[in-house]
Protein backbone atom coordinates (compact mmCIF):
# COMPACT_ATOMS: atom_id res chain seq x y z
CA UNK A 1 0.00 0.00 0.00
CA UNK A 2 1.42 3.28 -0.75
CA UNK A 3 2.21 5.24 2.67
CA UNK A 4 2.07 8.69 0.73
CA UNK A 5 -1.59 8.85 -0.03
CA UNK A 6 -2.33 7.71 3.65
CA UNK A 7 -0.57 9.89 5.95
CA UNK A 8 -2.37 12.89 5.36
CA UNK A 9 -5.55 11.18 6.65
CA UNK A 10 -5.96 12.32 10.17
CA UNK A 11 -9.25 11.58 12.55
CA UNK A 12 -10.83 13.91 15.14
CA UNK A 13 -13.73 14.70 17.49
CA UNK A 14 -16.90 15.58 15.68
CA UNK A 15 -19.34 18.09 17.59
CA UNK A 16 -23.16 18.28 16.49
CA UNK A 17 -26.39 19.64 17.87
CA UNK A 18 -29.09 17.31 18.60
CA UNK A 19 -31.99 19.04 18.81
CA UNK A 20 -33.67 21.21 19.77
CA UNK A 21 -35.78 20.00 16.32
CA UNK A 22 -35.18 16.20 16.87
CA UNK A 23 -37.74 14.17 16.77
CA UNK A 24 -36.24 11.57 19.50
CA UNK A 25 -35.51 14.19 22.21
CA UNK A 26 -39.15 14.61 23.35
CA UNK A 27 -39.61 17.94 22.83
CA UNK A 28 -37.70 20.96 22.30
CA UNK A 29 -34.58 19.72 24.12
CA UNK A 30 -30.48 20.07 22.63
CA UNK A 31 -27.98 18.00 23.25
CA UNK A 32 -24.74 18.94 22.37
CA UNK A 33 -22.70 15.76 21.81
CA UNK A 34 -18.93 15.50 21.28
CA UNK A 35 -18.30 12.21 18.93
CA UNK A 36 -16.20 9.97 18.62
CA UNK A 37 -16.91 7.97 15.73
CA UNK A 38 -20.05 6.81 16.59
CA UNK A 39 -19.56 7.14 20.55
CA UNK A 40 -20.69 9.70 22.80
CA UNK A 41 -17.27 10.87 24.31
CA UNK A 42 -19.41 14.02 26.13
CA UNK A 43 -22.95 15.13 26.28
CA UNK A 44 -24.28 19.07 27.29
CA UNK A 45 -27.71 19.35 27.61
CA UNK A 46 -28.89 22.73 26.94
CA UNK A 47 -32.39 23.21 28.27
CA UNK A 48 -35.27 26.56 28.52
CA UNK A 49 -36.58 26.69 25.00
CA UNK A 50 -39.93 26.32 26.31
CA UNK A 51 -39.37 29.20 29.40
CA UNK A 52 -42.58 30.63 30.15
CA UNK A 53 -41.62 31.91 32.87
CA UNK A 54 -44.11 30.36 35.22
CA UNK A 55 -42.76 31.24 38.44
CA UNK A 56 -43.19 34.55 37.72
CA UNK A 57 -46.44 34.41 36.20
CA UNK A 58 -47.68 32.96 39.33
CA UNK A 59 -46.68 36.07 41.60
CA UNK A 60 -49.34 38.16 39.39
CA UNK A 61 -52.10 35.15 39.31
CA UNK A 62 -54.40 34.56 41.92
CA UNK A 63 -54.20 31.03 43.62
CA UNK A 64 -57.01 29.75 41.86
CA UNK A 65 -56.37 31.67 38.53
CA UNK A 66 -52.93 29.79 38.65
CA UNK A 67 -54.79 26.39 38.33
CA UNK A 68 -54.61 26.56 34.14
CA UNK A 69 -51.21 27.48 34.29
CA UNK A 70 -50.04 23.90 36.12
CA UNK A 71 -51.84 21.96 33.48
CA UNK A 72 -49.10 23.58 31.25
CA UNK A 73 -46.29 22.16 33.12
CA UNK A 74 -46.58 18.62 32.34
CA UNK A 75 -49.09 18.46 29.93
CA UNK A 76 -49.66 14.80 29.53
CA UNK A 77 -50.29 14.03 32.98
CA UNK A 78 -52.10 17.39 33.35
CA UNK A 79 -54.65 16.17 36.40
CA UNK A 80 -51.36 15.27 38.44
CA UNK A 81 -50.11 18.45 38.02
CA UNK A 82 -53.49 20.10 38.99
CA UNK A 83 -53.82 17.85 42.13
CA UNK A 84 -49.83 18.56 43.32
CA UNK A 85 -51.18 22.01 43.15
CA UNK A 86 -54.42 22.76 44.82
CA UNK A 87 -53.35 20.10 47.55
CA UNK A 88 -50.29 22.52 48.56
CA UNK A 89 -52.56 25.15 48.63
CA UNK A 90 -55.10 23.74 51.14
CA UNK A 91 -52.32 22.49 52.83
CA UNK A 92 -51.65 26.29 52.90
CA UNK A 93 -55.35 27.00 54.28
CA UNK A 94 -55.73 23.83 56.26
CA UNK A 95 -58.56 23.47 54.30
CA UNK A 96 -60.80 19.73 54.50
CA UNK A 97 -61.66 17.86 51.61
CA UNK A 98 -64.88 15.71 51.42
CA UNK A 99 -64.48 12.25 50.92
CA UNK A 100 -65.98 11.99 47.54
CA UNK A 101 -64.00 14.63 45.99
CA UNK A 102 -60.75 12.65 47.53
CA UNK A 103 -61.81 9.54 45.73
CA UNK A 104 -62.72 11.65 42.32
CA UNK A 105 -59.34 12.78 42.39
CA UNK A 106 -57.56 9.78 42.86
CA UNK A 107 -59.38 8.06 40.24
CA UNK A 108 -58.56 10.78 37.96
CA UNK A 109 -54.97 11.20 38.62
CA UNK A 110 -54.83 7.45 38.40
CA UNK A 111 -56.28 7.78 34.98
CA UNK A 112 -54.02 10.02 33.78
CA UNK A 113 -51.14 8.34 35.18
CA UNK A 114 -51.82 5.39 32.74
CA UNK A 115 -52.26 7.92 29.85
CA UNK A 116 -49.27 9.05 30.58
CA UNK A 117 -47.38 5.76 30.78
CA UNK A 118 -48.88 4.59 27.87
CA UNK A 119 -46.96 7.54 25.88
CA UNK A 120 -44.22 6.44 27.17
CA UNK A 121 -44.29 3.10 26.55
CA UNK A 122 -45.37 3.65 23.10
CA UNK A 123 -42.91 6.44 22.59
CA UNK A 124 -39.87 4.72 23.54
CA UNK A 125 -40.68 1.68 21.37
CA UNK A 126 -40.48 4.46 18.71
CA UNK A 127 -37.40 5.45 19.69
CA UNK A 128 -36.45 1.95 19.48
CA UNK A 129 -37.38 1.63 16.10
CA UNK A 130 -40.70 -0.01 16.20
CA UNK A 131 -41.86 2.35 14.12
CA UNK A 132 -45.98 3.27 14.31
CA UNK A 133 -47.47 0.43 15.84
CA UNK A 134 -46.67 0.36 19.68
CA UNK A 135 -47.66 3.78 19.12
CA UNK A 136 -51.07 3.44 17.94
CA UNK A 137 -51.72 0.65 19.67
CA UNK A 138 -50.59 2.52 23.11
CA UNK A 139 -52.78 6.24 21.50
CA UNK A 140 -56.03 3.92 20.53
CA UNK A 141 -56.22 2.75 24.77
CA UNK A 142 -55.22 6.34 25.80
CA UNK A 143 -58.23 7.45 23.57
CA UNK A 144 -60.62 5.72 25.93
CA UNK A 145 -59.28 7.53 28.93
CA UNK A 146 -59.66 11.11 27.03
CA UNK A 147 -63.22 10.28 26.13
CA UNK A 148 -63.87 9.63 29.62
CA UNK A 149 -61.81 12.94 30.98
CA UNK A 150 -64.21 14.67 28.28
CA UNK A 151 -67.32 13.85 29.77
CA UNK A 152 -65.87 14.34 33.49
CA UNK A 153 -64.84 17.89 32.20
CA UNK A 154 -64.87 18.74 28.97
CA UNK A 155 -61.17 18.97 27.97
CA UNK A 156 -58.98 16.38 26.68
CA UNK A 157 -55.80 17.35 26.94
CA UNK A 158 -55.14 20.33 29.26
CA UNK A 159 -58.12 19.46 31.91
CA UNK A 160 -58.34 22.46 34.61
CA UNK A 161 -60.27 20.30 36.97
CA UNK A 162 -59.04 20.36 39.93
CA UNK A 163 -60.28 23.41 42.36
CA UNK A 164 -58.85 24.68 45.79
CA UNK A 165 -61.57 22.62 47.93
CA UNK A 166 -62.84 19.96 45.76
CA UNK A 167 -63.20 19.37 42.23
CA UNK A 168 -64.57 21.55 39.21
CA UNK A 169 -68.38 19.07 38.44
CA UNK A 170 -69.28 16.01 40.28
CA UNK A 171 -68.77 12.85 38.07
CA UNK A 172 -71.47 12.67 35.27
CA UNK A 173 -73.84 10.18 35.11
CA UNK A 174 -72.98 6.81 33.70
CA UNK A 175 -69.15 7.58 34.02
CA UNK A 176 -68.92 4.87 36.93
CA UNK A 177 -69.43 2.33 34.44
CA UNK A 178 -67.57 3.46 31.46
CA UNK A 179 -64.36 3.32 33.83
CA UNK A 180 -64.94 -0.30 34.90
CA UNK A 181 -65.55 -0.85 31.41
CA UNK A 182 -62.07 0.73 30.52
CA UNK A 183 -60.57 -1.24 33.64
CA UNK A 184 -61.52 -4.84 32.26
CA UNK A 185 -61.04 -3.65 28.33
CA UNK A 186 -57.39 -2.61 29.75
CA UNK A 187 -56.27 -5.39 31.59
CA UNK A 188 -55.96 -7.49 28.23
CA UNK A 189 -54.23 -5.12 26.57
CA UNK A 190 -51.28 -4.35 28.91
CA UNK A 191 -51.23 -8.26 28.86
CA UNK A 192 -50.17 -7.71 24.87
CA UNK A 193 -47.59 -5.52 25.10
CA UNK A 194 -45.91 -8.18 27.86
CA UNK A 195 -46.27 -10.13 24.08
CA UNK A 196 -45.43 -7.77 21.68
CA UNK A 197 -42.78 -5.68 23.16
CA UNK A 198 -41.48 -6.71 26.57
CA UNK A 199 -39.83 -9.97 26.06
CA UNK A 200 -39.52 -9.39 22.01
CA UNK A 201 -35.48 -10.59 21.48
CA UNK A 202 -34.93 -7.29 19.73
CA UNK A 203 -36.76 -5.26 21.99
CA UNK A 204 -34.48 -6.85 24.79
CA UNK A 205 -30.92 -6.75 22.89
CA UNK A 206 -32.00 -3.37 22.43
CA UNK A 207 -32.69 -1.74 25.80
CA UNK A 208 -30.95 -4.57 28.00
CA UNK A 209 -27.90 -3.76 30.27
CA UNK A 210 -28.40 0.01 28.62
CA UNK A 211 -27.78 2.84 30.29
CA UNK A 212 -27.80 1.56 33.78
CA UNK A 213 -28.34 4.13 36.79
CA UNK A 214 -26.88 2.74 39.95
CA UNK A 215 -29.21 3.48 43.27
CA UNK A 216 -26.58 5.55 44.65
CA UNK A 217 -26.15 7.78 42.11
CA UNK A 218 -30.09 7.88 41.21
CA UNK A 219 -30.23 9.48 44.80
CA UNK A 220 -27.63 11.56 44.38
CA UNK A 221 -29.20 13.02 41.57
CA UNK A 222 -32.62 13.15 43.18
CA UNK A 223 -33.95 11.08 40.13
CA UNK A 224 -37.27 10.09 41.57
CA UNK A 225 -40.66 8.20 39.93
CA UNK A 226 -40.26 5.22 37.73
CA UNK A 227 -36.73 5.84 37.14
CA UNK A 228 -35.42 5.67 40.59
CA UNK A 229 -37.79 2.50 41.42
CA UNK A 230 -36.12 0.52 38.20
CA UNK A 231 -32.76 1.24 39.99
CA UNK A 232 -34.11 -0.69 43.02
CA UNK A 233 -35.84 1.80 45.48
CA UNK A 234 -38.41 1.20 46.98
CA UNK A 235 -39.94 4.44 47.24
CA UNK A 236 -43.05 6.00 46.22
CA UNK A 237 -45.15 8.86 47.72
CA UNK A 238 -48.44 6.95 47.50
CA UNK A 239 -47.21 4.31 49.94
CA UNK A 240 -44.33 6.30 51.79
CA UNK A 241 -46.30 9.85 52.42
CA UNK A 242 -50.27 9.09 51.68
CA UNK A 243 -51.88 11.70 50.66
CA UNK A 244 -55.42 11.93 49.58
CA UNK A 245 -57.21 8.17 50.26
CA UNK A 246 -54.01 6.08 49.11
CA UNK A 247 -53.81 4.48 52.02
CA UNK A 248 -57.00 2.50 52.12
CA UNK A 249 -56.41 0.70 48.37
CA UNK A 250 -54.47 -2.16 48.00
CA UNK A 251 -51.56 -2.00 45.41
CA UNK A 252 -47.62 -2.93 45.28
CA UNK A 253 -45.15 -0.92 44.26
CA UNK A 254 -42.96 -2.74 41.26
CA UNK A 255 -38.98 -2.35 41.57
CA UNK A 256 -36.74 -3.63 39.01
CA UNK A 257 -33.36 -4.76 39.56
CA UNK A 258 -30.83 -3.01 37.28
CA UNK A 259 -31.61 0.00 36.58
CA UNK A 260 -31.38 -0.04 33.06
CA UNK A 261 -33.50 1.25 30.29
CA UNK A 262 -35.25 -2.28 30.12
CA UNK A 263 -36.31 -1.82 33.76
CA UNK A 264 -37.39 1.56 33.39
CA UNK A 265 -39.55 0.72 30.32
CA UNK A 266 -40.98 -2.23 32.47
CA UNK A 267 -41.78 -0.63 35.76
CA UNK A 268 -44.13 1.49 33.77
CA UNK A 269 -45.92 -1.23 32.32
CA UNK A 270 -46.46 -3.00 35.84
CA UNK A 271 -47.30 0.46 37.19
CA UNK A 272 -49.93 0.26 34.83
CA UNK A 273 -51.65 -2.71 36.27
CA UNK A 274 -51.31 -1.53 39.60
CA UNK A 275 -52.75 1.65 38.49
CA UNK A 276 -55.51 -0.28 36.90
CA UNK A 277 -56.46 -1.96 40.80
CA UNK A 278 -56.42 1.49 42.72
CA UNK A 279 -58.73 2.64 39.74
CA UNK A 280 -61.06 -0.46 39.82
CA UNK A 281 -60.89 -0.24 44.15
CA UNK A 282 -61.74 3.51 43.94
CA UNK A 283 -64.69 3.53 41.82
CA UNK A 284 -66.09 0.68 43.68
CA UNK A 285 -65.65 2.39 47.15
CA UNK A 286 -67.10 5.96 45.90
CA UNK A 287 -68.77 7.56 48.60
CA UNK A 288 -71.91 9.34 48.18
CA UNK A 289 -71.55 13.36 48.84
CA UNK A 290 -70.99 16.66 47.04
CA UNK A 291 -66.92 16.69 45.60
CA UNK A 292 -67.61 20.31 44.23
CA UNK A 293 -66.24 23.60 46.61
CA UNK A 294 -68.16 25.26 49.54
CA UNK A 295 -65.35 27.96 49.39
CA UNK A 296 -64.59 31.33 47.66
CA UNK A 297 -62.33 31.62 44.41
CA UNK A 298 -60.52 34.15 46.57
CA UNK A 299 -57.94 32.93 49.30
CA UNK A 300 -55.57 35.42 51.57
CA UNK A 301 -52.63 32.55 52.96
CA UNK A 302 -50.42 33.34 54.83
CA UNK A 303 -47.34 31.13 55.29
CA UNK A 304 -43.46 31.65 55.44
CA UNK A 305 -43.08 28.61 53.52
CA UNK A 306 -44.56 25.03 52.76
CA UNK A 307 -43.40 22.54 50.67
CA UNK A 308 -46.01 19.52 49.31
CA UNK A 309 -45.22 17.13 46.83
CA UNK A 310 -47.30 14.37 45.30
CA UNK A 311 -46.54 11.30 43.09
CA UNK A 312 -46.49 12.19 39.47
CA UNK A 313 -46.16 9.76 36.69
CA UNK A 314 -42.63 11.26 35.95
CA UNK A 315 -41.96 11.40 39.54
CA UNK A 316 -42.17 13.83 42.56
CA UNK A 317 -43.84 17.05 41.91
CA UNK A 318 -43.17 19.44 44.46
CA UNK A 319 -44.61 22.72 45.51
CA UNK A 320 -42.80 25.36 47.88
CA UNK A 321 -45.32 28.54 48.20
CA UNK A 322 -44.77 31.76 50.03
CA UNK A 323 -48.02 33.77 50.86
CA UNK A 324 -47.63 37.15 52.14
CA UNK A 325 -51.56 37.29 53.07
CA UNK A 326 -52.55 39.17 49.60
CA UNK A 327 -54.50 37.07 46.66
CA UNK A 328 -51.12 36.01 44.85
CA UNK A 329 -49.01 34.09 46.08
CA UNK A 330 -45.57 35.75 47.20
CA UNK A 331 -43.28 33.04 45.45
CA UNK A 332 -44.27 29.76 44.31
CA UNK A 333 -41.40 27.16 43.36
CA UNK A 334 -42.18 24.44 41.51
CA UNK A 335 -39.80 21.57 41.74
CA UNK A 336 -40.31 19.57 38.66
CA UNK A 337 -39.40 15.66 38.32
CA UNK A 338 -38.15 16.16 34.94
CA UNK A 339 -35.58 18.13 35.80
CA UNK A 340 -33.96 16.03 37.85
CA UNK A 341 -34.44 13.07 35.49
CA UNK A 342 -32.54 15.17 33.26
CA UNK A 343 -29.37 16.01 35.01
CA UNK A 344 -28.12 12.69 35.39
CA UNK A 345 -28.37 11.97 31.72
CA UNK A 346 -25.14 13.17 30.56
CA UNK A 347 -23.00 10.79 32.85
CA UNK A 348 -25.05 7.72 32.18
CA UNK A 349 -24.91 7.75 27.95
CA UNK A 350 -20.79 8.71 28.29
CA UNK A 351 -19.65 5.61 25.49
CA UNK A 352 -22.69 4.41 24.68
CA UNK A 353 -23.50 5.32 20.92
CA UNK A 354 -25.90 8.17 19.84
CA UNK A 355 -28.55 5.13 19.04
CA UNK A 356 -28.29 4.13 22.80
CA UNK A 357 -28.41 7.76 23.81
CA UNK A 358 -31.73 7.85 22.14
CA UNK A 359 -33.38 4.51 23.82
CA UNK A 360 -31.70 6.27 27.43
CA UNK A 361 -33.93 9.47 26.54
CA UNK A 362 -36.65 7.47 25.67
CA UNK A 363 -36.90 5.59 28.55
CA UNK A 364 -36.53 7.81 30.90
CA UNK A 365 -39.56 9.61 29.57
CA UNK A 366 -38.69 13.19 30.21
CA UNK A 367 -40.85 15.91 29.42
CA UNK A 368 -39.76 19.47 28.25
CA UNK A 369 -42.63 21.54 29.32
CA UNK A 370 -42.30 20.64 33.29
CA UNK A 371 -38.26 21.12 32.88
CA UNK A 372 -38.33 24.34 31.29
CA UNK A 373 -41.52 25.62 32.69
CA UNK B 1 -37.14 10.32 62.87
CA UNK B 2 -39.64 13.49 64.02
CA UNK B 3 -38.45 16.87 62.53
CA UNK B 4 -37.80 18.00 66.31
CA UNK B 5 -35.66 15.02 67.16
CA UNK B 6 -33.92 15.65 63.91
CA UNK B 7 -32.99 19.36 64.98
CA UNK B 8 -31.76 17.89 68.02
CA UNK B 9 -29.17 15.89 67.03
CA UNK B 10 -28.01 18.80 64.79
CA UNK B 11 -28.31 20.78 67.93
CA UNK B 12 -26.28 18.84 69.18
CA UNK B 13 -23.26 19.36 66.56
CA UNK B 14 -23.26 23.19 65.45
CA UNK B 15 -24.82 25.36 67.96
CA UNK B 16 -25.52 28.30 65.51
CA UNK B 17 -28.65 25.83 64.25
CA UNK B 18 -31.84 27.92 65.04
CA UNK B 19 -35.17 26.89 65.32
CA UNK B 20 -37.36 29.15 62.54
CA UNK B 21 -40.55 29.17 64.91
CA UNK B 22 -43.72 28.70 63.48
CA UNK B 23 -41.91 25.73 60.82
CA UNK B 24 -39.96 22.83 60.92
CA UNK B 25 -37.29 25.03 59.17
CA UNK B 26 -33.47 25.28 60.36
CA UNK B 27 -31.53 27.94 60.19
CA UNK B 28 -27.88 27.82 59.52
CA UNK B 29 -25.27 30.91 59.16
CA UNK B 30 -24.27 30.87 55.24
CA UNK B 31 -20.59 30.26 56.92
CA UNK B 32 -21.51 26.69 58.32
CA UNK B 33 -23.38 25.44 55.05
CA UNK B 34 -21.11 23.09 53.58
CA UNK B 35 -19.86 21.73 57.05
CA UNK B 36 -23.38 21.30 58.12
CA UNK B 37 -24.57 19.56 54.77
CA UNK B 38 -21.30 17.56 54.64
CA UNK B 39 -22.81 16.02 58.03
CA UNK B 40 -26.68 16.03 57.72
CA UNK B 41 -25.35 13.24 54.44
CA UNK B 42 -23.49 10.75 56.31
CA UNK B 43 -25.01 8.68 59.20
CA UNK B 44 -26.37 8.59 61.77
CA UNK B 45 -29.10 11.48 59.93
CA UNK B 46 -28.26 10.16 56.33
CA UNK B 47 -30.01 12.68 54.51
CA UNK B 48 -28.92 11.17 50.96
CA UNK B 49 -31.90 13.41 48.69
CA UNK B 50 -31.23 16.25 47.98
CA UNK B 51 -34.81 17.09 46.73
CA UNK B 52 -35.30 20.81 46.00
CA UNK B 53 -33.10 24.89 46.45
CA UNK B 54 -34.94 27.88 46.04
CA UNK B 55 -34.75 31.05 46.59
CA UNK B 56 -36.69 34.10 48.16
CA UNK B 57 -36.50 37.08 47.66
CA UNK B 58 -37.31 39.19 50.36
CA UNK B 59 -36.40 42.58 49.53
CA UNK B 60 -33.81 43.44 51.63
CA UNK B 61 -32.22 40.00 51.87
CA UNK B 62 -32.39 36.41 50.05
CA UNK B 63 -33.67 33.62 51.62
CA UNK B 64 -31.95 30.44 50.19
CA UNK B 65 -34.72 27.07 51.14
CA UNK B 66 -33.07 23.52 50.87
CA UNK B 67 -35.64 20.86 51.18
CA UNK B 68 -33.35 17.20 51.97
CA UNK B 69 -35.06 13.89 52.54
CA UNK B 70 -33.84 10.57 53.48
CA UNK B 71 -34.49 7.63 51.59
CA UNK B 72 -32.88 5.43 53.54
CA UNK B 73 -34.37 6.74 57.15
CA UNK B 74 -37.78 8.21 56.04
CA UNK B 75 -37.50 11.78 57.04
CA UNK B 76 -36.36 15.47 55.88
CA UNK B 77 -35.50 18.69 57.04
CA UNK B 78 -35.53 22.00 55.55
CA UNK B 79 -32.67 24.15 56.21
CA UNK B 80 -32.68 28.13 55.23
CA UNK B 81 -29.66 30.47 55.45
CA UNK B 82 -29.86 34.12 54.98
CA UNK B 83 -28.15 36.39 52.95
CA UNK B 84 -27.46 39.85 52.29
CA UNK B 85 -27.55 41.64 48.73
CA UNK B 86 -24.41 43.26 49.37
CA UNK B 87 -23.00 39.67 49.56
CA UNK B 88 -25.09 37.36 47.74
CA UNK B 89 -22.54 34.34 47.29
CA UNK B 90 -22.44 30.88 49.38
CA UNK B 91 -20.75 27.76 48.89
CA UNK B 92 -21.49 25.68 46.23
CA UNK B 93 -23.00 21.60 47.60
CA UNK B 94 -22.32 20.01 44.35
CA UNK B 95 -20.04 18.09 46.45
CA UNK B 96 -22.13 16.79 48.60
CA UNK B 97 -25.10 16.16 46.33
CA UNK B 98 -25.12 16.19 42.66
CA UNK B 99 -28.52 17.36 42.15
CA UNK B 100 -27.28 20.70 43.14
CA UNK B 101 -25.74 21.28 40.56
CA UNK B 102 -28.30 21.38 38.18
CA UNK B 103 -30.56 23.10 41.25
CA UNK B 104 -27.94 25.89 41.98
CA UNK B 105 -27.34 26.66 38.39
CA UNK B 106 -31.43 27.76 38.40
CA UNK B 107 -31.42 30.06 41.56
CA UNK B 108 -28.31 31.43 39.90
CA UNK B 109 -30.17 32.30 37.26
CA UNK B 110 -33.48 33.32 38.63
CA UNK B 111 -32.45 35.24 41.11
CA UNK B 112 -28.73 35.83 40.87
CA UNK B 113 -26.85 34.21 43.29
CA UNK B 114 -23.36 33.15 43.52
CA UNK B 115 -22.53 29.63 44.16
CA UNK B 116 -19.14 29.43 45.28
CA UNK B 117 -16.77 26.56 43.63
CA UNK B 118 -19.63 25.39 41.50
CA UNK B 119 -17.86 23.31 38.35
CA UNK B 120 -20.12 24.78 35.75
CA UNK B 121 -22.38 28.23 37.00
CA UNK B 122 -23.99 29.50 34.00
CA UNK B 123 -27.49 30.00 33.17
CA UNK B 124 -29.69 27.09 32.71
CA UNK B 125 -33.61 28.37 31.90
CA UNK B 126 -32.88 31.53 30.10
CA UNK B 127 -30.68 32.32 27.23
CA UNK B 128 -26.90 32.73 28.60
CA UNK B 129 -26.68 36.61 26.99
CA UNK B 130 -29.93 37.20 29.28
CA UNK B 131 -29.85 40.17 31.38
CA UNK B 132 -31.03 40.81 35.08
CA UNK B 133 -32.44 38.06 37.10
CA UNK B 134 -36.33 37.62 36.64
CA UNK B 135 -37.39 36.32 40.10
CA UNK B 136 -36.30 39.56 41.80
CA UNK B 137 -39.04 41.70 43.19
CA UNK B 138 -37.22 44.24 41.53
CA UNK B 139 -37.18 42.94 37.69
CA UNK B 140 -39.71 44.20 35.50
CA UNK B 141 -40.31 43.70 31.88
CA UNK B 142 -42.90 45.02 29.05
CA UNK B 143 -44.43 41.60 28.55
CA UNK B 144 -45.22 40.74 31.98
CA UNK B 145 -48.61 40.19 33.21
CA UNK B 146 -50.02 42.81 35.31
CA UNK B 147 -51.69 41.54 39.07
CA UNK B 148 -55.51 41.16 39.08
CA UNK B 149 -57.21 44.33 40.44
CA UNK B 150 -59.85 43.06 42.68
Amino acid sequence: MDTTQTKDIYTEEFLINMGPQHPSTHGVLCLELKLDGEFVKECTPHIGYLHRSMEKIAENRTYTQFIPYTDRLDYVASMNNNLGYVMAVEKMLNLEVSQRAQYIRVIVAELNRIASHLIAVGTFAQDLGAFATPLFYCFREREKILDIFDQICGNRLTYNYMRIGGVQFDFPKGIDEKIKDFVKYMRPKVDDYDQLLTYNTIFLSRSKHIGVLPKELAISYSVTGPNLRASGVKWDLRKDEPYLVYDKFEFDIPVGKNGDSWDRYKIRIEEIRQSLRIVEQAIGALPEGDPTVKVGRIHKPSSSGIYFRTENPRGELGFYIVGDGSVCPYRLKIRSPSFSNLAVIPELVKGLKIADLVCVLGSFDILMGEIDR
Amino acid sequence: MRPDEVFAVIRAKFSEAKEETGTNGIIIPKESLLEVSRYLKNLPLAFDNLHCITAIDRKEKMELVYTLYSIREHHGVTLKTYLTLEDLNVASLSKVWKSANWLEREVYDLFGVVFLNHPDLRRILNPYDWKGFPLRKDYSHPELIAKPRL
